[in-house]
Parts: structure tokens; C-alpha cells; sequence
């Protein structure tokens, strides 16, 4: 086990050094300084912007000065919003991103599951049907269309809760939450139907039953441990997942997060910030797939077995 | 083994699957109008009527207008244009790409695939959607380069598919005999490989067709998709957003539309799936 742990690790670190590495090189493929849109200037204030932003240094020496630096945490300068570095963005933006994907992930596991499972235990009937339907409904109304419908129904006509912000009106977490975990709760509902099935067939539940156990302790104690791998396996992707979707649901309801800032960046030609954010999620999202891939090596003896 | 008895017995599985049924009849219904657009729409998909601005569905704009008075049907059947050309062609190179790449590792085996299948399990871990927005940001909204990057992305999984299923073919007696005889190893992947492993590939480019449609409507709703003046589903949703308020019909349409489509996409791989399938349809 902690032999699987130390190659995954070694393995993931060249990766991640490979990933920052073409970044870095692919954005300086990019058409144009990062000052060209701003007005004209004298040669050599010029100078001195690109000596202030070590530009002006040679490639290579740029390189591993970043680099140094991203080992450290420090993402350099942003180019957009003068005497702002991308740190300090990434620092004041990541805890509302997480907060708002860990809520969208417990809305999406609670109500995944809970349905899921439902839907197993009762196949073929209503209690399989309508949760599998509305599921279905998760998978084709995707964000960018369920958020602005859930702001036109229960903002601007129901006037229920604001749509807009995050944790300066009461309320204003909910609509942004349900939104983003709408589409996994979705997924994991259909993955933890088919994993139940699956278990519930196999003659150890059989056994189970034979010896009397009640029906809750059959699915809780024995068939939801084999049953919902498949969900727990699913959580790297969609952990990763969560971040596109943050892109999208604090662009619409205007959460000032990491999401927001870095489509802002890729809007505003932001090379620096789009350089440390790619950098940073990158690594954010290798990670959380390593955590994934263990908990299910954790959790399942037989995968363990042809390592 | 006879290949054409499959097809036909898949063909009558899909025929009696009616979700299936609708949902690929939708698809073919929207590909016509789409290819047909510039007869069917009313209007021309940049005409202006600034005097009438944004208007309810009426009699004359049978879905609306938007602010600047353009009619709604049109800009949607246009945008359908666009839509599911993305569709297509990204998923065009993401098979051309998966189905090489599973080929290749599955059939030559050894150091080959173990290489070829760790660059797999290396790029699966990877934020992708990042990676199409940086290709956007770097080299421009260029329509191709989006339809190049999606490709490029969603090749993954197909390789995966079509390697386990090159390994399963490669120790049939058919294709030992085939080497036996000396087919070079071109012929060996058009003749005996490709034919076997045909609907697999089928049913994983039907349901890959949505998620790439999915993700061109994603980058164009935050702008970093197709620009105008052309417009697919994806930008007309983000203009939808934008004056919901007052006008709610350029949300909604568009919406529709492409949430329908979706459904009939993934309905109709489904149903191929368990026509070519009929084993994992069970659970």
C-alpha cells in the first residue's frame, strides 16, 4: 500500500513539472507583449517595465527564476492589475471556490446517493423512474442553462433569494450551490444505481439475508460498501469537474472566487494569472485524482491485488 | 461469425427501442435543417431591425427577436449550423486520433503499449478544460483551433476502448492466420482489425457527440468559443442570459433547443449501445 502511495507521488510530480513547463512555453508563444494594448510608450519606460517584469532577462534564466518561485507559492507579478501578484489572487479567491465545491459536492453526494441507492432497492418502480428521469434531466441542462433558470424562477420572479454575491446576503450560497452540484448529484445518482444492482445480486447479500439481517444493515453494512466504489472513483473527475463548473456559476452569479478570476484572465489576456492559475489547478486536480485513485485501492481488495 | 447478421440484428433491436428511435429521428430532423438553413430561415442570420428591436414571438418572428431586432428562428437554425459541425468534426478528430492510437498500442503490445497507455493515464489526470481555454487565449478564437482542441481532449477514452478490444481481437485464429500468411500490418488494421471492432466505436463517438457540443456551448458562453457575428447554440444561450430579464424568450428558445438535442443524442447512443450491446444492457 504504501509502496502504490510513493510510485503514484513520484509519478505525479515529473507530471506536474512537465505541465507548468509546456505552460510557461506555450504562453510565451503568445501574439504580442503583455503591454502592447496599453498606450503608447518611450522606449525606455518600455525598458524599464520589461526589466520590472524580468522580461528582459533570457529565456531560459526566466524560466527557472519562475520556477524557483512557483516551489515557494510565488506566481510573480499579475500583468493586468499592477502591484496585485497572482498570489495573493489565487490566495484571496481559492477559499470561496472551495467552499462553494464543497457544498455543491455534499448537495451532490447527499442527494446522489440517497436517490441512487433508492432506486436500486426499488427497481422498476416510481422511486426508480422519477429519480432516474430527473436525472437524466441533470445530465442534458447543463450549468450555464440551470443557473439562469434557477435565478429567473426563484430570484426575479419568486423573489425568494438573491442572486447575486456570496455571503453578504443570507441565502446567497444556495442558488449557487445547487447549481453547481445539480449535474454531479446526476451522476453519482445513475453510477451508485448500477453499482447497487450490481452487489445486490451477488450470493454474499443472499447470505445476508439468509441469516436474517434486517434490510437496512443488509444495504448500509454489506451492499453500499461494494456498491458505491464506482461513485468514489468518480470523485477525482469530479472534483475536477467542479472547477469548469465554478468557471461557469461564479461568472452568473458574480462570486468574486478563482473561477471568476481566471475567466476574467482569459478574457483580459491576464498572461501571468492565467500562467499561475493553470499552474495551481493543474496541481490542485493531479492531487485530488491521486486521493481518489487510493481511497478506491483503500476501499476495494481486489484492485489492491494486481498492483 | 457473420457481420452483416449482427448489423441487422442490431438494427431491428434499435428499430423497436422507441426512446432510441425518437431521439435519432430528432437528430436527423435538426442535421437537415441545419444543412438546409439558408433556404429554410426567414431571415438572413445578421439582418438588423433596429426599429423593432427585441419583440415577443409573433406571427412574423414566429420565435422572437433580439435587441437588435434580428430574428430568433433564423440565428437558432444557424447556430445549429454551427453547433453540430462542432459535434461532428471534433469527434471526426477524436476518433481519427483514439482509434489509431488503441490500435496501434493494443496490437503491437509490449513496450509499445505500456508507453502509449501511461501517456493515456498521464493526460486522463490532467484539467483539460483548462487547456482548451489557455489553446483559446494563446492562439485566438479560431473556430478550427476549437475543433481541433476538443478532439484533441476527448480521444482518451476511445483509446482505452478500442486497445481492450484489439488485445481481445489479436489472439483470434482469423488474425494469427493473417499473420501466418504475411498480411503487412496496413492491411492487417483495414481488413481484419477495423471491421471487428466497428461498433464499439460506434456507440462511444454517438455519446461522445453530445459532450463535445456540451463543451463548445461551454467555452462560448463564457466568450472564449465562436465569435460573432457567428453564433452557436452556446452564444445565443449567453445572450439568452444576459437580458433574461426583460427577455425571457431569448433564454428559453435557445435553451430548448439545445437541451432537447442533447437528450436525443445521448437517447440514441443509449439505444445503440444496447442494440450492438445487448449484454450490458441488462444492468
Amino acid at each position: 500500500m504504501l509502496n502504490v502511495l510513493i510510485r503514484r507521488v513520484l509519478i505525479a510530480i515529473p507530471v506536474l513539472l512537465v505541465v507548468a513547463s509546456l505552460t510557461f512555453f506555450f504562453i510565451r508563444l503568445a501574439p504580442g507583449g503583455p503591454f502592447d494594448a496599453d498606450k503608447v510608450v518611450s522606449p525606455q519606460v518600455m525598458k524599464n517595465l520589461n526589466a520590472a517584469y524580468n522580461l528582459d532577462a533570457p529565456l531560459y534564466r526566466q524560466y527557472f527564476d519562475y520556477m524557483s518561485g512557483v516551489i515557494v507559492g510565488d506566481f510573480g507579478p499579475s500583468f493586468r492589475y499592477p502591484g496585485r501578484s497572482v498570489s495573493e489572487m489565487i490566495y484571496t479567491g481559492l477559499p470561496i471556490t472551495f467552499e462553494l465545491a464543497f457544498y455543491a459536492l455534499m448537495i451532490a453526494v447527499a442527494l446522489g446517493i440517497f436517490s441512487g441507492v433508492l432506486a436500486a432497492l426499488k427497481r422498476n418502480t416510481f422511486l426508480d423512474y422519477f429519480p432516474m428521469a430527473i436525472a437524466m434531466l441533470g445530465i442534458c441542462v447543463p450549468t450555464f442553462l440551470m443557473g439562469p433558470i434557477l435565478v429567473l424562477v426563484f430570484g426575479i420572479n419568486l423573489e425568494l433569494l438573491p442572486v447575486s454575491g456570496w455571503d453578504t446576503l443570507s441565502g446567497d450560497k444556495l442558488l449557487p450551490s445547487i447549481t453547481l452540484g445539480f449535474a454531479y448529484a446526476a451522476y453519482i445518482a445513475r453510477l451508485s444505481r448500477g453499482g447497487m444492482l450490481e452487489v445486490l445480486g451477488q450470493d454474499f447479500i443472499r447470505t445476508a439475508r439468509a441469516k436474517g439481517l434486517s434490510e437496512l444493515s443488509i444495504v448500509t453494512r454489506h451492499a453500499m460498501q461494494g456498491g458505491l466504489l464506482p461513485v468514489v472513483s468518480f470523485m477525482g473527475p469530479a472534483i475536477a469537474g467542479l472547477l469548469g463548473g465554478s468557471f461557469v456559476v461564479e461568472t452568473i452569479f458574480q462570486i468574486p472566487g478563482l473561477g471568476r478570476f481566471y475567466v476574467e484572465a482569459a478574457f483580459n489576456r491576464d498572461y501571468t494569472m492565467i500562467l499561475g492559475t493553470t499552474i495551481f489547478f493543474s496541481a490542485m486536480i493531479i492531487f485530488f485524482n491521486l486521493l481518489s485513485d487510493l481511497a478506491v485501492l483503500l476501499l476495494n481488495p481486489r484492485a489492491r491485488e494486481n498492483l | 461469425m457473420n457481420n452483416s447478421s449482427l448489423w441487422q440484428d442490431a438494427v431491428r433491436r434499435l428499430i423497436q427501442n422507441r426512446a432510441a428511435m425518437i431521439g435519432g429521428i430528432t437528430v436527423l430532423v435538426l442535421i437537415i435543417l441545419a444543412i438546409f438553413a439558408p433556404w429554410i430561415a426567414p431571415y438572413s442570420y445578421s439582418y438588423q431591425n433596429l426599429d423593432l428591436g427585441a419583440s415577443p414571438p409573433s406571427a412574423e418572428h414566429l420565435l422572437g427577436t433580439d435587441v437588435l431586432g434580428r430574428d430568433l428562428l433564423s440565428r437558432l437554425l444557424y447556430g445549429a449550423r454551427i453547433s453540430l459541425l462542432v459535434g461532428f468534426v471534433a469527434t471526426g478528430v477524436a476518433l481519427v486520433i483514439g482509434v489509431s492510437w488503441g490500435i496501434i498500442a493494443g496490437y503491437f503490445g509490449g513496450r509499445v503499449d505500456s508507453i502509449m497507455m501511461r501517456i493515456v493515464d498521464v493526460l486522463y489526470g490532467l484539467p483539460f478544460i483548462i487547456f482548451i481555454i489557455l489553446l483559446m487565449v494563446i492562439f485566438g478564437r479560431n473556430i478550427w483551433l476549437l475543433f481541433a482542441a476538443i478532439g484533441a481532449v476527448e480521444w482518451l477514452t476511445m483509446a482505452r476502448i478500442v486497445r481492450a478490444q484489439v488485445i481481445g481481437l489479436k489472439n483470434q485464429e482469423f488474425v494469427q492466420a493473417a499473420q501466418v500468411m504475411g498480411v503487412s500490418n496496413i492491411s492487417m488494421f483495414r481488413r481484419h482489425i477495423l471491421p471487428n471492432i466497428l461498433g464499439p466505436i460506434a456507440i462511444y463517438a454517438t455519446l461522445t457527440i453530445p459532450q463535445v457540443m456540451l463543451l463548445e456551448a461551454f467555452l462560448s458562453f463564457l466568450g472564449l468559443g465562436i465569435q460573432p457575428p457567428m453564433s452557436s447554440w452556446g452564444t445565443l444561450i449567453r445572450y439568452g442570459v444576459e437580458s433574461m430579464e426583460e427577455y425571457y424568450w431569448l433564454l428559453i428558445y435557445p435553451g430548448l433547443t439545445f437541451t432537447i438535442t442533447l437528450f436525443a443524442l445521448n437517447f440514441f447512443g443509449d439505444g445503440l449501445r444496447d442494440a450492438l450491446d445487448p449484454k450490458t444492457s441488462d444492468n
